[in-house]
């Protein structure tokens, strides 16, 4: 039994947006504790972690493919489509990496240099902030709606997305150190294992990142 | 003086009155549900809230508002002079008769397959369908009709604009501000006023001469304001209640502010039930009340009778009747898919639609509550107010509009014959 009112109102994206970030974000918070299990070794409750991970980043995924399938071009948004559904992508290669990061060091039962753990975590905690503050973002998307895209809810995004610039700028000069107290050990350490560190330090890097896109991908979002 | 209406007369009237009740019927079935539903959507009210919001304010918006609606479709579309119904006032009966029965069948099977069928169009077709076919085409008064079929294209876009602007208003005063919530505050009060006030005073400088009161325009606007005022009173009493509550604010921060304007919404629900009352109980009534003219006059056609109470009484009782056994279902329906509709939304939109409509049955033009409705919904829309909107509802209703006028023409077509084999 469907009428012209029932009819007219369609599925908005903007709330399985929200909860896709919040499900992206969930995947870095998951990665946090995969950390400290294989910063002690205990490969075990690290396997299950990142079982977990995994899932989480196909109900992302599921998510995601819902979003698009729900989003037909005769569908009227108060956005454009092709931003949103970029947006979506940005914030799922969150999730992916958060994702890539776990099973490359399970797979190799990497183990961080001793004089490393410290530093590692911390950058970590980095990238986790400035992926909390895109959560922080993308749930102001359905107060946005309800303002019409303009005005001091505008304003007040656009300072949230400031601070996130700042957090990910964090992470690039905690990076530079990460790396140069890598250097030094270099040599102690085999090659290989090495150059996987190096990829790992870059991984968690790109959490921050993606983060930071996702803000200016909002940034695109709302300019048009 | 005609035999047959003297021989048929009593069968006649009461035939016209079960189809009229059955036309009614399916009115209050499926047509208030459009015109309630937005607000149950918004959850601004409930469903049951709704059903009595609707049984009294449908029947005051016929009863104040409906003449010149009803007139028009008693007699507006047709040319007795041309239609030769001096001669053959019976001819007069067959068609009202068949129109009613016509309209009320497709209503049915419209409503049954999920077609956004309007009320309005179904009636105007058939009763066009049996004047063309079974009499002849100067029976029609086709440049009423053609100006009917235009304000159905100016009323959804006429409602658009004005919920545009309603909408912005809300986002400039109330959302787009520092402390959304006080200045929601300040401003519904005067917004529940304006829905008072536009809907009395539309009401009253076009259409309470058939009541037997007739106001001079200063004296209108007094009244006008009077109702709104009232309003406003028992507006601000409601609105005493709300408190901002920082806890629901903390997942989206309009909450407290949404439930201001859900108070606003009770008001245009109640706006909405009688511009719908206004227009669309015609559609049943104003045949009714044709045959009514006719067989009590015993076929002379006197100049324009009045409107026996008992015939609007009969109408407003059928939309009653088919709104509590199966309207209060689709009202269900609508308010189940309808999640995302804020009352901040549903006001413009719902207000905008009530002042076109109001406005059109003051003028006696016969236009489509729902189809207005759904133009200020993308009036809305266009303000970059609602989430997502279905435009190929758009093309579906231009459709209906092409389907529904030939058959609701066809039918009643059937009909009218089959009536003039029977007792002529």
């Amino acid at each position: 039994m469907s009428t012209p009112l029932s009819a007219l109102f369609g599925r908005s994206p903007i709330r399985p947006i929200q909860e896709h970030m919040a499900i992206a974000h969930h995947c870095v918070e998951l990665l946090g504790k995969f950390l400290e299990a294989s910063f002690v070794k205990d490969w075990d409750s690290a396997g299950v972690l990142q079982q977990e991970i995994r899932d989480r980043e196909n109900a992302a995924d599921d998510l995601k493919s819902n979003v698009r399938t729900n989003l037909p071009k005769s569908l009227f948004l108060p956005v454009s489509r092709t931003d949103l559904l970029e947006l979506l992508h940005t914030q799922d290669k969150l999730a992916n990496r958060a994702k890539d990061i776990a099973g490359l060091m399970l797979g190799r039962r990497m183990e961080i240099p001793e004089s490393l753990i410290d530093g590692v975590r911390d950058y970590y905690k980095e990238s986790l902030l400035a992926s909390n503050q895109a959560l922080k973002v993308i749930n102001e998307l359905d107060e946005l709606l309800e303002t019409g895209f303009r005005g001091k809810e505008v304003e007040l995004v656009e300072g949230l997305i400031g601070e996130l610039d700042e957090l990910e700028h964090q992470t690039d000069v905690s990076q530079v150190k990460l790396r140069a107290k890598l250097f030094e050990l270099e040599s102690s350490l085999p090659p290989v294992h090495v150059m996987f560190l190096y990829k790992i330090i870059d991984h968690i890097g790109d959490l921050a990142d993606i983060s930071e896109s996702v803000g200016a991908r909002l940034l695109l979002l709302i300019a048009r | 003086m005609s035999e047959i209406i003297s021989q048929y007369g009593t069968i006649f009237l009461i035939m016209a009155c079960l189809f009229g009740f059955f036309m009614a019927w399916g009115v209050g079935a499926n047509d208030v549900a459009n015109a309630m539903g937005t607000s149950v959507g918004a959850k601004a009210i409930t469903i049951k809230q709704a059903i009595f919001i609707a049984m009294i304010f449908e029947f005051a918006g016929a009863y104040f508002a409906g003449g010149e609606v009803t007139s028009t479709i008693r007699s507006g579309i047709i040319d007795i002079q041309k239609a030769g119904f001096a001669d053959s006032p019976e001819l007069l009966v067959y068609g009202m008769l068949s129109s009613l029965l016509a309209a009320g069948i497709w209503l049915l099977i419209a409503s049954h397959n999920g077609w956004p069928v309007s009320t309005t169009h179904s009636i105007i077709g058939a009763i066009v369908g049996f004047a063309v076919v079974g009499i002849s085409r100067d029976a029609v008064v086709w440049s009423k009709v053609w100006s009917i079929v235009a304000s159905w294209v100016i009323s959804p876009m006429c409602s658009g604009i004005i919920a545009f602007f309603i909408f912005r208003s809300v986002q400039k005063l109330v959302l787009d501000t520092n402390d959304p919530f006080k200045n929601a505050k300040k401003y519904v009060p005067f917004y529940i006023f304006l829905v008072g006030f536009v809907i009395a005073m539309v009401t009253l400088v076009k259409g309470l001469r058939h009541v037997g009161l007739d106001f001079s325009f200063g004296e209108s606007l007094l009244i006008a304001i009077g109702v709104g005022l009232i309003a406003m009173v028992i507006g601000a009493w409601l609105l005493r209640a709300i408190k901002e509550n920082p806890e629901e604010d903390q997942n989206f921060h309009f909450t407290s502010v949404e439930k201001v304007f859900g108070v606003l919404m009770i008001f245009t629900a109640c706006s909405m039930a009688f511009a719908h009352g206004s227009n669309d109980v015609a559609n049943a009534i104003g045949p009714l009340a044709a045959v009514n003219g006719v067989v009590m006059s015993g076929g002379e056609f006197a100049t324009q009778s009045g409107l026996p109470i008992w015939i609007l009484f009969l109408g407003g009782g059928g939309i009653v009747a088919g709104l509590a056994m199966w309207g209060y279902k689709v009202i269900a329906t609508i308010g189940r898919n309808i999640t995302e509709l804020t009352p901040s939304r549903g006001f413009a939109a719902e207000l905008a639609a009530a002042t076109t409509v109001v406005v059109a049955s003051g003028t006696g033009i016969p236009v489509s509550t729902t189809h207005t409705l759904v133009g200020a919904v993308l009036g809305v829309g266009l303000a970059r107010g609602i989430g997502a909107l279905n435009l190929n509802v758009v093309g579906r209703i231009f459709l209906s509009w092409v389907v529904t006028l030939p058959v609701g023409a066809a039918i009643s077509i059937v009909f009218f014959f089959i009536f003039k084999a029977i007792f002529s």
